[in-house]
């Protein structure tokens, strides 16, 4: 079970008006190396993984949900106060006519979220490599946002998720060095 | 104009929203809503407003004017419409 804190990881802060952004960030809300997809990815992999890393994947999966927050945060504020002319402007009209102002599991190109961009291989070291390379995409989407944006704000809380994924990409590597402790040792039974 | 079929509710307007608030939201309820079994013998439109209209029932009849080239949900005096 979970226990909420009813507060963001990390303040959000949107200065610039500019719907069209809200598209763009909708990548890390339901894309493939989105944020939801890493969370689902995490706690689901953690079941069938040798009992020393289970915890990383516990830890990371969880904050993953809080980063998909603060990604639904920026969507929200940024499409919130926009009439429909104005996301017809911005290129939202396609998103206006099937969700209103809903957020959705989608990606920027308006794909919806699907199960198979993740896997459980029930291999240690297929899943963690896998996890790596999901940490090292979502940072790379990060930084093609920030480029995305002259919100200085917006920049700020993309910059402190983008740092996150390098902090879990190293957790995860960790794991696979302990997942490979066995190898150089004389073990006797 | 006044449709007694559209709720209004005011969503949290934070201090530092980008974009300049719309103070009001809007979500229509249609009639059918409070219609378990449709009862016999309802008013009737005439036959060349029901083809109209979509309903032969003013009671089923549920209006829907566009939003657009207008401030959302809000009329020309601020109020909700």
């Amino acid at each position: 079970m979970w226990i909420y804190e009813k507060k963001l990881q990390y303040p959000v802060r949107v200065s610039k008006c500019d719907p069209y952004m809200a598209r763009l960030l909708l990548e890390q809300y339901g894309g493939a190396d989105g944020e939801l997809a890493a969370a689902l990815r995490y706690l689901n992999q953690r079941y069938t993984i040798p009992d020393k890393v289970i915890g990383i994947l516990n830890d990371i999966g969880t904050e993953e949900f809080a980063h998909l927050e603060m990604i639904a945060t920026m969507v929200y504020k940024l499409t919130k106060d926009a009439t429909p002319d104005q996301l017809k402007a911005a290129g939202l009209a396609d998103h206006y006519v099937n969700h209103d102002k809903a957020l959705f599991y989608q990606n920027a190109a308006g794909v919806p979220w699907t199960a198979s961009y993740i896997q459980a291989k029930g291999d240690p070291l297929a899943d963690l490599y896998e996890d790596i390379a999901a940490e090292e995409k979502a940072r790379a989407t990060y930084q093609w946002l920030i480029d995305m944006t002259d919100d200085v704000d917006l920049q700020d809380g993309l910059k402190f998720l983008r740092e996150r994924e390098i902090v879990h990409s190293t957790r995860f590597r960790e794991a696979v060095e302990i997942i490979k402790d066995d190898r150089g040792k004389k073990r006797f039974f | 104009m006044v449709n007694s079929q559209v709720r209004v509710y005011k969503p949290f307007i934070g201090p530092f929203d980008p974009c300049p608030p719309l103070p009001y939201r809007t979500y229509v309820v249609p009639p059918n809503q409070y219609i378990v079994f449709q009862p016999l013998d309802w008013p009737q439109f005439s036959l060349a407003e029901a083809l109209k209209l979509g309903t032969l029932w003013p009671n089923l009849y549920s209006p829907y004017e566009s939003k657009s080239k207008r401030v959302e949900e809000v009329g020309s005096d601020g109020e909700p419409v």
